[in-house]
């Protein structure tokens, strides 16, 4: 698994990326109410905002952690957005990408590097 | 909701409460105020529901109006009837501007025979004291009551909270006042609240704010709740939000508060911008803030605009979130009297997506005040 510094995470299996936010961002946010995952079909670049994430408070983006076609979102999520603080790093999963260039893959962050830079937050 | 950067923030007597307590700090009105716990906003929110939620609220203005009249000195600022005002009674009102715009709201009450006792917004209170002040000069001097901190306890379980803890609120009801002794000291206790639910704002010197705090937390039945709860619940009882959902271009009768402008005043037509507002009264206003229930998709916030079924841009929501109550997204928003009958179906744009809406009457969640 790797991480962005906005805490998105990817798992990358063949030319398909699994992504979702990190525990700590799932802390961060609160109470999950409401997820936008992507449609699929669409075709995201690195640092785009693909997904949103909404607590009662507030809505914030996620931005795609790598570039490529989104593939399939985990329509779970409509009706369970609580899976994502319940299991963030796992079935609260936001959708699948094919990877437009597993190169970038190599510069996110990977967990001790993502911990150490929680460290400094 | 946020503060000048430049601004050091304040703090209330109940800052090292929050900290001790796990509360996430956020600026809100010039203060470092208490946005939520560790439980979270959504805990929060459905404790206050169903126990009873301490609220901070020391960030509002207090302060006491004094005079050879100072009922029918503040008639001049607001349209409510406040000579009319019998002791031992709390008004809701807002202070106008000339133009009929709401330049805040407040509560003022007559906890006792001396003068006014008035609460206003956190965010409002520098300009409302001095709009005061500027206005009533010669009628009325007030007394800030900097030295006073202010908790609320809201939820269906305070009554039983305050027979146990502090008796001599005993017999009232909403919207009762009184100058008592209560936890040891001087309190000014209302029966009131900014959640739709039972409770009480309860005006303490500043030097017992942290014992009463404590003592309040101590009782099973209470939990501290954050400013994102207070707004979640505010949201749910349909109250508007100065900021928000009220400005000093929006008017009493386009706020839906009608209520607040009393029928003596109505006809008298003494009050800041009373032409326009009569006017509106009698042909209705341009737009009308309606309740709105999402039907579908993401919650609709601040700022995201109201169209009709032809897509039309018809207005705009001031305020919006999740509804823990109704498991669902609810709104603020202004929209043309036309379409603001419960049942119409309107839609809100979310990131550029219309969906389904309908206006709703206001309370999303009823009330439980308690009456005579």
């Amino acid at each position: 698994m790797r991480f962005t510094k906005d805490h998105e995470w990817v798992e990358v299996d063949g030319d398909v990326a699994t992504v979702g936010i990190t525990a700590y961002a799932a802390e961060q946010l609160g109470d999950v109410v409401f997820v936008e995952t992507p449609d699929v079909g669409k075709t995201v670049k690195a640092g785009d905002g693909f997904a949103v994430v909404e607590s009662v408070k507030a809505a914030s983006d996620v931005y795609a952690p790598i570039s490529g076609e989104v593939i399939e979102a985990n329509g779970a999520l409509s009706d369970a957005p609580e899976t994502v603080n319940a299991a963030p790093e796992a079935a609260g999963w936001f959708a699948k990408l094919r990877l437009a260039n597993p190169a970038e893959v190599e510069t996110l962050m990977d967990r001790p590097a993502y911990e150490a830079y929680l460290a400094t937050l | 909701m946020s503060a000048t950067p430049e601004a050091p923030l304040k703090t209330t007597p109940l800052h090292a409460a929050h900290l001790a307590a796990g509360a996430r700090m956020v600026p809100f009105a010039g203060y470092d105020m208490p946005v939520q716990y560790p439980d979270g906003v959504l805990k929060e929110h459905l404790w206050t529901r169903e126990h009873a939620g301490l609220f901070d609220v020391s960030h509002m203005g207090q302060g006491r109006l004094r005079g050879v009249a100072p009922l029918s000195a503040f008639e001049e600022l607001v349209p409510g009837d406040f000579i009319g005002l019998k002791p031992g009674r709390q008004k809701y009102s807002v202070l106008l501007n000339r133009s009929g715009g709401i330049i805040d709201d407040l509560m003022a009450s007559r906890p006792d025979d001396d003068g006014l006792f008035v609460i206003v917004n956190g965010a409002c209170k520098e300009n409302d004291f001095k709009v005061i002040d500027d206005e009533l000069a010669g009628q009325v001097t007030i007394q800030r009551y900097e030295d006073r901190a202010l908790l609320a306890l809201q939820g269906p379980e305070a009554a039983a909270v305050m027979a146990d803890l502090c008796p001599a609120v005993d017999g009232m009801v909403f919207m009762d006042v009184r100058a008592i002794d209560g936890f040891g000291t001087d309190l000014i206790v209302s029966r009131s609240g900014y959640t739709g639910e039972d409770g009480y704002e309860i005006s303490m010197p500043v030097a017992e704010a942290h014992r009463i705090w404590d003592l309040l937390c101590a009782d099973p039945r209470v939990k501290p709740i954050g400013l994102g709860a207070r707004d979640s619940l505010r949201l749910e009882a349909g109250l508007p939000l100065y900021g928000h959902d009220l400005d000093e271009t929006v008017s009493p009768v386009e706020a839906d508060l009608t209520f607040a402008i009393n029928k003596n005043r109505r006809e008298q037509r003494d009050f800041p911008g009373a032409a326009r507002i009569v006017k509106e009264l009698a042909e209705g206003p341009a737009r009308v803030r309606v309740a709105l229930r999402v039907l579908e998709g993401a919650p609709a916030r601040e700022g995201a605009e109201i169209a009709d079924e032809a897509g039309a841009v018809v207005g705009v929501v001031t305020s919006g979130g999740y509804s823990p109550c109704l498991k669902g997204g609810i709104a603020l928003g202004f929209a043309p009297p036309a379409l603001a009958a419960p049942g119409t179906r309107l839609k809100v744009i979310v990131r550029g997506k219309p969906q389904a809406a309908e206006v709703v009457k206001a309370p999303f969640v009823p009330h439980r005040y308690v009456r005579k």
